[in-house]
């Protein structure tokens, strides 16, 4: 019982690294149709960014809000520069530009801050919650910024102007053009917030995993995995997707005889191959609708 | 958040046909040409180009692979690595524990790779875009998991793979075992591309890209689609898996860690820098990832993923739509103004 | 089929290389392989410099920066040393072409020091068929070592199977009832470690209790460290890459798991591992070397240490010095300099091979005091002791002899 609880726990909080990734894999799906494969070198860079900014003195707090500003910025100059001229391409050539920032970015982390894994800070300390060996306040406070970043997204999109023009350029461009919605800039928009949101997770995923180029690696598969199966049009879902991931995959390693520890990631793809065939949207996606 | 109700989005242009009845003849004699110059290069060359063309030839068929499922039925893969590494693994798992000869294992390994791609098929069926992605992508996380995995290692060989041996050119021909390896992948190339070449412009054909370009649209028609898909995808899985067991072939050794997921993303790489939907895009896909890492590691040795993908950007910009789009457009551009001028 | 590819190379082999060493003779006639002239010796490398385990790729450039240091100050015998590195970005088929250039096209000498297990396991038959050296191969699987079957080929560094049978050895010696529980990669040279914990573990007729294997893309090993100690296991083999090493010494901690704690050379850095896990939680587990960890201060006064500053702060500035793989590097390529030095102006494939199984209390400066390069025509694995240490919340302690594990 005790082993079933410590490793629900541990799922928890590698899920809560998840569920921080698929949050803002989902953010650019809003806005642009399209898992990025650059978003795990994104946020990487923006953590390296914040640990060079401490270790040239500035506090945790302003290096945080420095390294979210500059890649709100980088978010939407890389739409703008980058992406918006292959707008009119086919579909699939912008994600040979994913591919090509992803290479680019991670290169140039390696070649900027070199490969040593570096330690990062963290605002909530890493002692036992409440003295209980299960979950330490770091995680906790990962879990609990993931849930706030939720909530703040839900009121940012059903509550003000500029969400719902974001939601309306995203749903239907044509439409929204007409109603006078700059739908190009809702666009970056959707680039920049993506990008400010995973430069949160970076900063919250480094103090566990420690700072390097491919940090963000597995993180990012297995946000993927978690943003799917939760469904990708809707935030919440991914990141009860990203939890159930982490639970899952621990789960598995666990109580699976013979097979478990050596082939815990494909069981966790299969389940969520498995949970796909039953609900091909995810589980709380919606399926789109054609029309003919 | 809303889910929008989407347009199908056709995956690749429709391949527009037609045009100047000169080229189509013209296209002829290219292709002569190019066959041509292609049994000429191992003479004019030798040794360890010879192989990097032989390389070039089944990254080439990889994408092919690809290209029917992804190009032509519109069924999204990220997983196509996995069926390359399948069928390098049955080659070399049928030559160097049972001592089949080499030829006979491409049938064995294409036909492996038939079966799981058709399974594989059918449960995708019910995917669409990124989840079928997902789903392709797990395949190819999880093949090194499989191929590494103990209860395994007796076939595998596990972690340390296995070696295979070189096949030796038969006695009655002057050339060596590169040049021969050479040719007789360019004889299974052109094959399979003859293959694929029928198969477009098939009815069958049709019948798969009318369902790339509109599901409903084809199934209102009357073609089956699921079976077409699954089909798609078996044909799709045996071409990379045949190009997987030449792999395995001309590197003599394969090894899990040969076969990781950045395998299949540089397929993809190649497909859409070749160009979707056409058969001669895939062997330029097949030289860019090939040769483009190696330039790209000459430019600077620190930066050479950056260089990498600065290249894979530029490309991008200026052909949007791979080689076969950039060439198409500059044929109409050029027959265009010919058109223009005044007659003699 | 696996006994006929032997035998091939088995006939393959210079009936010269059973002879065993013969005398450096001086002044004899000047004798050169592919690659040499009066002037210079083309050699190759393979190593990854980009790719999933570019950070490796420090290896590369720290070797090049050494070479650079050797033609500064001369060369070898008056011949300037040309060192090609090409990236294979950690992927075999790549290694087997950027080698193949290398060799045909390029036509090097030998290939010094190429990088990774399944790399270089993907052209140890064609190396052994061309009868091209593949010298001081940067792995440390044990089957390098294996004059009969690969003549061309020789390890350099102590192999991780040796230094799993030296843990087991360890552990029992504290506690000959022992449950012991294994973290590796799922990895070859995860693998090897585990057989060797293994085989050691044999020895006294117990089993590895939990064996918990990782992936490089998992994101945490919380959940195998937990499972280890819910199993009741009361010692920890800990192979596991720095970045995983240190989140298992601060897991362990965590839950306050308190096991014999013995961490594999791999990850037993100061700057990699233990700072990151923290020294408290790191305090008292040992390990084993037989470089000079950079980030240690213990070498602070340390006359080799003081030598590897001058030498990274004059030809590789921008490497980093925390990390032991730019120790790794200079020492590997020093080793194929003396081989090539031993040649004199006999430079043939031949006798480089002889020459490389010919080294005799060869020191490096970055080697633990004590330790020295030994090879001979039946013994292919130049690095063989290793010395136990134990970290004391500040550096490690060596303590006990230098030991050799089982060789092969």
């Amino acid at each position: 019982m005790q082993l079933l609880l410590q490793q629900i726990m541990a799922g928890l909080a590698n899920g809560a690294i998840y569920a921080l990734v698929a949050l803002a894999v989902v953010m650019i799906y809003q806005a642009i149709d399209h898992l990025n494969f650059a978003q795990g070198e994104m946020a990487t860079f923006s953590s390296f960014l914040a640990w060079q900014l401490i270790a040239w003195g500035l506090p945790y707090w302003a290096a945080f809000f420095t390294a979210v500003i500059l890649s709100f910025a980088a978010g939407v100059a890389i739409e703008r520069v980058l992406f918006r001229p292959l707008h009119h391409a086919p579909i699939l050539a912008s994600l040979v530009g994913f591919i090509a920032l992803f290479s680019i970015l991670n290169s140039g982390d390696g070649y900027l801050w070199n490969y040593t894994i570096k330690t990062f800070p963290t605002p909530f300390g890493t002692r036992p919650l409440f003295g209980s060996a299960l979950i330490d306040t770091h995680e906790a406070g990962m879990i609990g910024v993931t849930v706030l970043l939720l909530a703040l997204l839900y009121l940012f999109f059903r509550r003000t102007r500029l969400g719902l023009a974001m939601r309306a350029a995203a749903a239907n461009p044509d439409s929204a053009r007409l109603v006078g919605i700059r739908v190009g800039w809702m666009t970056a928009l959707g680039w920049g917030m993506a990008a400010a949101i995973g430069a949160v997770a970076g900063m919250l995923i480094a103090p566990v995993v420690f700072l390097e180029p491919n940090m963000m690696l597995g993180a990012l598969l297995y946000g993927f995995a978690g943003a799917v199966l939760g469904g990708l049009s809707s935030p919440g879902g991914a990141v009860l997707g990203g939890f159930a991931v982490g639970i899952i995959e621990n789960l598995a390693a666990t109580y699976i005889p013979y097979v478990g520890r050596d082939l815990k990631l494909t069981i966790a793809l299969i389940v969520i191959v498995a949970v796909l065939m039953v609900r091909p949207a995810g589980l709380f996606g919606r399926s789109a609708v054609s029309r003919v | 958040m809303t889910t929008q109700p989407q347009e199908a989005v056709p995956l690749a242009p429709a391949q527009t046909r037609g045009g100047p009845a000169a080229w189509p003849a013209l296209r002829h004699w290219v292709m002569i040409g190019a066959i041509a110059i292609a049994l000429v290069l191992p003479f004019v060359f030798h040794g360890f180009v010879v192989f990097q063309l032989t390389l070039v030839m089944i990254y080439g068929l990889a994408i092919l692979g690809l290209n029917l499922l992804t190009g032509f039925n519109g069924q999204f893969s990220l997983g196509h690595g996995a069926f390359y590494g399948l069928g390098a693994y049955v080659t070399a798992i049928l030559m160097q524990r049972w001592g089949v000869a080499y030829y006979w294992t491409l049938p064995a390994a294409g036909g492996v790779c038939f079966l799981v791609g058709f399974l594989f098929g059918l449960p995708a069926l019910r995917l669409q875009g990124l989840y079928l992605a997902l789903a392709t992508f797990a395949l190819a996380v999880a093949l090194p998991q499989l191929l590494k995995f103990h209860g395994l290692e007796h076939w595998t060989g596990g972690v340390q793979g296995i070696v295979v041996d070189q096949p030796d050119p038969p006695s009655f021909l002057p050339i060596d075992a590169d040049q021969w390896l050479y040719y007789f992948t360019l004889a299974v190339v052109l094959i399979l591309f003859a293959g694929a070449a029928n198969l477009v412009r098939s009815r069958t054909g049709r019948a798969i890209m009318a369902i790339r370009d509109h599901p409903i649209a084809a199934s209102a028609m009357g073609i089956n689609a699921p079976l077409y898909k699954t089909l798609t995808f078996g044909v799709s899985a045996l071409y990379t898996g045949i190009a997987g067991a030449l792999g395995a072939i001309a590197v003599q050794f394969v090894a899990p860690d040969s076969f990781n997921f950045l395998l299949s993303i540089s397929f993809l790489v190649g497909l859409i820098i070749g160009g979707m939907g056409s058969l001669p895009g895939c062997l330029f896909g097949g030289l860019f990832v090939l040769y483009v890492p190696n330039i790209a590691e000459s430019v600077s040795r620190g930066l050479a993923g950056a260089v990498y993908g600065v290249i894979m950007l530029l490309v991008i910009f200026v052909m949007p739509s791979g080689a076969a789009g950039f060439t198409r457009l500059v044929i109409a551009r050029l027959s265009r103004s010919r058109n223009r001028q005044p007659p003699a | 089929m696996k006994q006929l590819t032997r035998r091939s190379i088995i006939a393959a082999a210079p009936a010269t290389l059973a002879l065993g060493a013969l005398p450096r003779s001086a002044g004899a006639a000047k004798k050169y392989g592919p690659g040499v002239t009066d002037k210079s010796i083309k050699i190759g490398n393979t190593c990854f410099y980009s790719g999933p385990a570019s950070s490796y790729g420090t290896i590369g450039r720290a070797m090049a920066a050494y070479y650079k240091m050797v033609n500064d100050q001369g060369g070898v015998n008056g011949r300037m040393i040309d060192f090609l590195s090409y990236d294979d970005a950690y992927s075999p088929p790549k290694t087997v072409e950027m080698t193949r250039k290398m060799v045909e096209q390029d036509h090097v000498f030998l290939d010094a020091g190429p990088l990774g297990t399944p790399t270089n396991s993907a052209i140890w038959h064609y190396m052994n068929q061309k009868k091209v050296p593949q010298l001081f191969v940067s792995t440390g699987a044990s089957k390098w070592n294996d004059p009969k079957g690969h003549p061309w080929t020789i390890g350099w560094q102590p192999n991780y199977h040796s230094e799993g049978l030296i843990y087991a050895a360890y552990i029992l010696k504290q506690n000959p009832k022992a449950k012991v529980a294994v973290l590796y990669q799922d990895d070859d040279f995860g693998k090897d470690y585990l057989r060797g914990v293994s085989d050691g573990l044999a020895k006294a007729r117990l089993k590895i209790a939990v064996a918990a294997s990782y992936e490089t893309t998992d994101t945490t090993v919380d959940s195998q460290v937990i499972a280890m100690k819910s199993a009741g296991c009361n010692a920890f083999v800990n192979t596991a890459i720095p970045k995983f090493a240190a989140q298992a010494i601060k897991k362990a901690a965590e839950i306050e798991w308190k096991p014999v704690h013995v961490l594999s050379s791999i990850g037993a850095s100061v700057a990699a591992t233990l700072k990151p896990a923290g020294f408290e939680n790191a305090k008292g587990t040992v390990s084993d070397f037989y470089l000079k960890d950079p980030t240690d201060p213990q070498w602070k006064d340390d006359a080799g240490y003081k030598w590897w500053v001058g030498f990274m702060d004059k030809y590789y500035p921008k490497g980093d010095k925390t990390d032991v793989n730019n120790v790794y590097g200079p020492s590997n390529a020093a080793t194929v300099v003396q081989a090539l030095k031993q040649c004199g102006d006999n430079l043939t494939r031949e006798n480089v091979m002889r020459q490389a199984a010919n080294l005799h209390n060869f020191k490096l400066p970055m080697l633990l005091p004590g330790i020295t390069i030994n090879t001979s025509p039946t013994d292919f694995a130049p690095v063989k002791q290793v010395q136990m240490a134990r970290f004391d919340g500040e550096r490690w302690r060596l303590f006990g002899p230098l030991l050799t594990g089982a060789v092969g």
